[in-house]
């Protein structure tokens, strides 16, 4: 199978990878990149562990074409902390508690901060966060604490530095 | 474990046409938040994978006060659950995308891939057909419409021919007092539906029935067009007793089958219920629009 050349950026680097057509986006992530915070799932869009940005949107890498983001911007779990400041999401989740066994936890990080960033500056209500994180399942079912992360930062609990 | 495939990245429509035409088994690949399961699955293994997410030129969301509603195939979910226009013009679209699958999967999934897959658990399908949606479809020798309801033609399959892709799905304005409601029974949020049911209610001014396109999801191979139940309804008045009546024919006329989520009999039962409720429902909205 012929391999093809693929440019992407990972959180603000530039990178340039040969995969087979059929790699997808998790393993050009964690394989051929090392970034091993996306974690593999369920592998069949239903979990949500594999939750990383293209271009600002939330996504499931498990289930995308490598290919089909070329040119294009990804943001892991990595990518979230700045100049090694924890962002604000990462610090609520660490105050409230908002993971047992860490798994699902780099895909909720991703969910949440697209929820962020799509409601900046207007309320939201727990109903909304909820909705938010629809995507990701959390297998310890550690959702309130989760849920209450978010929400203080919604609230502006947490500023970005 | 995805089979080995040939890549092929159209950058226009009509290339895409010209590639489509020029090799033989080959499957199109959109957002392939279906496609990919089933890849992986060793479902489908085509020889060639087409891509066609990256065309922009399909990627739309036209409305016009004559003509309707144009969206095109490489539109994503995300973009017409946020769509202004669609919220405003036919808020029971943008609802029904709030509900399909998840954030995620709508961010990447598109409304062509989602009609072309025919998956008859699929959310667009049913609200569209009672919306009396037409589809265009179009290769490299010309370009054809259809009603939506004749594009599925069992499961997993469709109208297409050979080397044919989805572009649009047209929307016409709807008549004065309708509305239309949706709904699908499921036991998390981003599930498919168990089963589904859209009602199209179109009220007279005297509040009879004008017209009425009820469609049930999941229920058949295909999404099925309950005309015995719209006949029934037709001419007559607000009454409770009428949709019990119309909920007991999608009972007796889906024919869904049994799997792990759900028995055939259970199925009936939502599809009866849900009949009879979106209905009602579509009625008291038709009510109070223009």
């Amino acid at each position: 199978m012929e391999k093809r050349a693929l440019k992407l950026s990972v959180n603000g680097e530039e990178y340039e990878v040969f995969v087979n057509p059929k790699t997808l986006l998790v393993e050009v992530i964690r394989d051929h990149l090392g970034f091993t915070g996306t974690k593999r799932g369920c592998e069949t869009v239903s979990c949500g562990a594999c939750t990383v940005m293209v271009n600002g949107a939330s996504v499931k890498s498990c289930s995308i074409l490598a290919v089909q983001v070329e040119g294009m911007e990804v943001t892991t779990v990595e990518g979230l902390e700045k100049d090694g400041q924890l962002s604000p999401i990462q610090k609520a989740f660490l105050d409230h508690g908002s993971y047992q066994c860490g798994f699902c936890t780099p895909g909720m990080l991703m969910s949440a901060t697209a929820f962020l960033d799509e409601n900046k500056g207007r309320e939201v209500t727990e109903h909304e966060i909820r909705e938010g994180i629809e995507g990701n399942i959390c297998r310890c079912t550690g959702y309130n604490s989760i849920v209450r992360a978010i929400d203080a930062v919604a609230k502006g609990t947490y500023k970005e530095e | 474990m995805i089979h080995d495939f040939n890549y092929l990245k159209p950058g226009s429509v009509k290339e895409a046409f010209e590639m489509y035409a020029e090799h033989d088994d080959c499957k199109v690949i959109c957002g392939g938040q279906s496609l990919l399961i089933v890849m992986r699955q060793g479902m489908v293994a085509p020889e060639y994978l087409l891509d066609i997410k990256g065309l922009d030129e399909l990627r739309y969301i036209k409305f016009d006060d004559k003509d309707g509603l144009r969206i095109g195939a490489t539109t994503t979910h995300r973009e017409i659950e946020k769509s202004q226009v669609i919220k405003e013009k036919y808020p029971v679209l943008a609802l029904m995308e709030t509900k399909l699958a998840s954030i995620q999967t709508r961010n990447w999934g598109t409304i062509g891939g989602n009609l072309a897959h025919a998956d008859p658990a699929g959310d667009p399908a049913p609200v569209l057909i009672a919306l009396n949606a037409n589809i265009k479809v179009g290769g490299k020798n010309g370009e054809r419409t259809m009603a939506l309801e004749d594009f599925f033609i069992d499961y997993f399959e469709t109208a297409l021919d050979k080397g044919e892709l989805v572009l649009e799905v047209h929307v016409p304005i709807p008549q004065p007092k309708t509305a239309t409601a949706y709904q699908k029974f499921n036991l998390l949020d981003s599930d498919m539906g168990i089963v589904a049911v859209a009602a199209s209610i179109t009220l007279n001014n005297d509040d009879t029935c004008k017209d009425a396109r009820i469609v049930l999801g999941n229920a058949a191979p295909t999404p099925k067009r309950m005309k015995n139940v719209e006949q029934l309804l037709i001419g007559k008045k607000f009454d409770e007793n009428l949709f019990a009546e119309a909920g007991k024919i999608s009972y007796d006329e889906s024919e869904p089958v049994a799997d792990i989520h759900a028995s055939e009999e259970q199925r009936r039962h939502l599809l009866g219920v849900l009949t009879k409720r979106m209905i009602k429902k579509a009625w008291e909205q038709a009510r109070t629009v223009a």
